[in-house]
């Protein structure tokens, strides 16, 4: 490994009268020196660093929005009967928060850990298309203030479940369907650019002597998230369309008065569906591939099954799509088919979790935060997993379909899954982003509160729903009133304890805390832990050597 | 390493809660029911199977992984081994996973042979769902009807105390023959509804358009409790399924009775067409039909709800066009959530809420529609 060159100096130190020729001679070496202040540097800003603040940031609002939604959800499911929200306004909470915690808050975050420690893993100076990168962000905020503002129209926001169906959604749906699609629209546009970026990033831009099999983990999970993405958010794009011209166009894709079939949409619906919550896991595999042999001191496991076990589930995923629909009523040989194939998926991901153990397993193992929240990842992950290989065998799963049994899986693999190696991730860069080390006390709080919280929250779901307990319903029989009580007072938990972690960030952000070295952890390897902490505003002007 | 200790014994917890969970199996509020049906017992033979292999897994993976936590850390003087692969240990982990899960398809895919097959059914019934009810009919004989919630608007809105069997309870349960393959053909008339019963291992959307099957033999008599399952729109929590099976003998003396009824409300239907009722009656009637059908969406103060659902009160069509207003009633808007009540309805229960939508709220128009106004707009006069 080479010494690293970049050494960049206080941007203070530039001339304020500057600020405005800044673009124009861009062509020249010191330009990049430059960071602007206030308000502009955020928004016309094209460094990978900023831009992934950016996406963190929004992201981590969106949870809280979408947090609060659940909030809402909760406290009507306190007790049986209807005492604070209407049906009406109960579906639009459940609609919208799966939309925003799916679209708003998971996808934004992994992409701006990609912006933040691609670069910086592949030893490259920026993403490959900075400009681009500015406009995959800047469209987001505004595709969800389309989308939130739809609750305040005549009749509501969009009220059929973060999954549309039709014709629920087309014949019988409100007028505020229309923002709804044109909010998914610019959603999947952004999408779109940030996984370009990603790839052309990783296949151009790469150090010399990186070769492919020595990339990190979490580079590879994101460029085969990458092409995932770009895979499916076009069917995502063709199916609101589809919507849109059936409800306002006199269409009928999904009408069988005019010869369409509604079982259609949920093929197109899932054939996106299904990859997308890969799209929102794999990134989380390539963390904690990165967290857990730091805090073993130990190389991992199986880096070579590693890549080739998320390469199968990305592939695997495009032949699982109709397992969210054996209630449709499809012929047996389907049925057959894809409970097999979904069952197969369990194989690459075993793989996978036993790498991790494997890693462990002789280590030297010392338990910071990150890793605390790794090994939570890891069991609760595999407890939604598990879950998983349960609802894969189709003539169960006709007992678990669309129960809460479907909402304990799912959100065991989202939350204690996605958003858990997401705090991992971010308690493991942090210091590396401020220079400094964040709370520990705060951290530790926030850890245990949430991880008790969460699975008061998630756990007695698998009960309720084994019970009969339907999802999407505001009122229940009296049977589930015990449990609901008990999953009422985990959410409001885990709600409020992701306040500790907002407080945790502000100080992080504010710079205080003390200084860390270069490596930050000890048996932290990896490009980003050889330069400065904090990381300088340019990293990798001139490439490293990789040995 | 107190925070190690910490994580442990919460997730000793969390697993003893499971397995104090699974000592209770039987328990109805914990896990899944046996059910009435053979179907129904393999299914839930099939589930513990699952859990049980689940539960293996897990104790193996974690316990590893706990047994590292504990032996293989730092504070306990453990130096990091320099091993990163084993070919034949990786084999063995996707090989064994593989041979378990070729365990665990074969008996699934037989209970689902067994259950896809509705052939040679000793009778049907055809399940339709709308927004938000079902309606049975028997395809054997000339019985059909609706089937709504019949818990108390005032239950829901915590008013009165809630009864045993809140939101599981509907106006005419469907009653079905136990020791006969039933055969259930599933549609809808306006979006996907699903319709479920949890004791006979039957679920099965409702497509508009399409017809699906799906059968039960309910071994004993007795009550059967469901819900619609497919999110449907606003009232899709108040939409419950409620089959009572009863011994062949005593339902083919209900169905018989059920035949006779409805010959006897047809004829009445016909008497009623001559006879004209007062305003007052009309009032009576029209404000029940009205509670009880239209109050869901149009609300009970007629209002609707904003975007959604419009207002009868001061509505233009019912205030200018009474002919129109029949019709909307009778036919149903196509395109909209508003459905034909001319099935659902009798022709003086037709006229009794248009007559009561015409004049409450201070609609006011002073105009009486009678069975026969009804019976007009319906033969196309």
């Amino acid at each position: 490994m080479t010494t690293l060159t970049d050494d960049v100096k206080d941007p203070a130190t530039d001339d304020a009268s500057h600020d405005g020729h800044a673009h124009d001679d861009h062509s020249h070496d010191d330009h990049h020196h430059h960071i602007p202040k206030g308000i502009s540097r955020w928004l016309l800003t094209t460094n990978h660093k900023d831009i992934g603040t950016l996406y963190l940031w929004f992201a981590f609002i969106m949870f809280l929005v979408g947090g609060a939604m659940a909030m809402v959800i909760r406290a009507e499911l306190f007790q049986p009967g209807l005492q604070i929200v209407e049906p009406n306004f109960f579906n639009q909470m459940t609609t919208v928060h799966g939309l925003i915690m799916v679209f708003g808050a998971v996808m934004p975050a992994f992409t701006g850990l990609a912006n933040w420690l691609v670069p910086m893993m592949i030893g490259a100076p920026d993403m490959a298309l900075p400009r681009m990168n500015n406009w995959s962000f800047w469209i987001l905020p505004f595709a969800f203030l389309i989308l939130l503002s739809s609750l305040f129209m005549e009749g509501g926001g969009p009220s059929f479940g973060w999954t549309f169906y039709a014709p629920l959604s087309t014949t019988y749906s409100g007028d505020s369907t229309a923002l709804f699609v044109f909010s998914v629209h610019i959603m999947g546009i952004s999408s779109i650019m940030g996984a370009i970026n990603v790839i052309v990033t990783i296949f151009n831009m790469r150090a010399p002597g990186m070769t492919l099999m020595k990339m990190p983990m979490f580079v590879w999970t994101w460029l085969i998230t990458a092409f995932l993405l770009i895979a499916v958010m076009p069917v995502l794009a063709g199916v609101v369309t589809m919507v849109l011209t059936d409800k306002y166009f006199g269409t009928s894709f999904f009408d069988a008065a005019g010869g369409g079939d509604p079982v259609l949409f949920q093929h197109i619906f899932w054939f996106f569906g299904h990859p997308e919550v890969y799209i929102m896991i794999l990134p989380a595999f390539g963390i904690i591939s990165q967290i857990v042999p730091t805090f073993s001191r130990k190389k991992l496991f199986g880096y070579a099954s590693m890549v080739y076990a998320t390469a199968s589930i990305a592939l695997l995923s495009f032949v699982v799509w109709a397992h969210h629909m054996f209630t449709t009523g499809m012929p047996v040989e389907w049925e057959k088919f894809f409970m097999f194939a979904t069952m197969l998926i369990s194989v690459p991901t075993g793989v996978k979790v036993f790498n991790w153990v494997a890693t462990m397993w002789r280590g030297s193992l010392t338990f910071e935060i990150p890793m605390l929240f790794a090994i939570a990842f890891i069991v609760l992950f595999t407890i939604g997993g598990l879950s998983g290989l349960m609802l894969a065998i189709t003539p169960v799963d006709f007992q678990y379909h669309d129960t809460y049994f479907v909402v304990a899986h799912f959100h065991y693999v989202l939350v204690t899954g996605a958003v858990f190696s997401i705090m991992a991730a971010v308690y493991y860069w942090l210091p590396k982003w401020t220079g400094r080390m964040f709370d520990i006390t705060l951290a530790k709080w926030h850890f245990w509160c949430s991880l008790i919280s969460v699975n008061v929250l998630f756990f007695p779901m698998h009960f309720v729903g084994l019970a009969g307990m339907p999802r999407r319903i505001p009122d229940y029989a009296l049977q589930f009133a015990d449990f609901n009580k008990w999953i009422s007072v985990g959410g409001f938990a885990f709600g409020l304890s992701q306040l500790i972690f907002l407080a945790l960030l502000v100080k992080a952000c504010r710079k205080r805390g003390e200084p860390v070295s270069d490596q930050v952890w000890d048996g932290a390897e990896g490009l980003e832990w050889e330069i400065p902490s904090p990381a300088p505003y340019h990293t990798f002007d001139t490439p490293p050597q990789i040995k | 390493m107190k925070s190690l200790k910490c994580l442990v014994s919460t997730f000793v917890l969390l697993v003893s809660w499971f397995s104090s969970a699974q000592s209770a199996a039987e328990r109805s509020d914990l896990n899944l029911r046996t059910g009435v049906t053979d179907i129904s017992q393999q299914v839930y033979s099939l589930h513990m199977l699952m859990f049980w292999i689940c539960v293996v897994i897990a104790v193996l993976v974690f316990g590893a992984m706990f047994y590292a936590m504990f032996k293989h850390r730092k504070s306990a003087g453990h130096e990091a081994a320099n091993f990163h692969e084993n070919i034949k240990v990786e084999i063995a982990w996707t090989v064994v996973p593989f041979v378990i899960l070729i365990g665990m398809a074969i008996p699934a895919a037989s209970t689902l042979d067994d259950m896809e097959d509705a052939s040679k059914p000793d009778m049907t019934v055809l399940v339709t769902g709308s927004q938000w009810k079902w309606h049975y009919k028997y395809m054997e004989n000339e019985v059909e009807y609706f089937s709504v919630l019949a818990t108390q608007r005032e239950q829901i809105e915590n008013k009165f105390n809630k009864g045993e069997n809140y939101l599981l309870e509907v106006d005419r349960p469907l009653v079905i023959p136990t020791g006969q393959k039933v055969r259930f053909l599933i549609t809808s008339d306006d979006v996907i509804h699903s319709w479920w019963v949890p004791d006979f291992a039957v679920k099965k959307d409702a497509n508009p358009g399409f017809i699906n099957e799906a059968w039960a033999r309910v071994n004993e008599p007795g009550i059967y409790r469901g819900q619609c399952a497919e999110l449907c729109g606003k009232d899709h929590g108040f939409m419950p399924v409620v089959v009572i099976a009863k011994e062949p003998a005593e339902y083919a003396q209900w169905i018989n009775e059920q035949e006779q009824i409805a010959v006897a409300r047809k004829e009445e239907e016909q008497r009623l067409l001559a006879m004209n009722m007062s305003m007052d009656e009309l009032m009576k009637q029209g404000q029940q039909t009205y509670n009880a059908v239209c109050a869901a969406c149009h609300q009970p103060n007629g209002e609707g709800l904003p975007g959604v659902f419009p207002s009868l009160k001061g509505s233009a069509l019912i205030l200018n066009d009474q002919q129109a207003h029949i019709d909307i009633v009778v036919n149903g808007r196509a395109g909209t959530a508003m459905q034909s009540f001319s099935k659902q309805l009798t022709m003086s229960e037709i006229a009794a809420v248009v007559t009561y939508t015409r004049n409450a709220w201070n609609n006011n128009t002073g105009d009486l529609v009678q069975a026969k106004d009804v019976n007009a707009l319906m033969q196309g006069e």
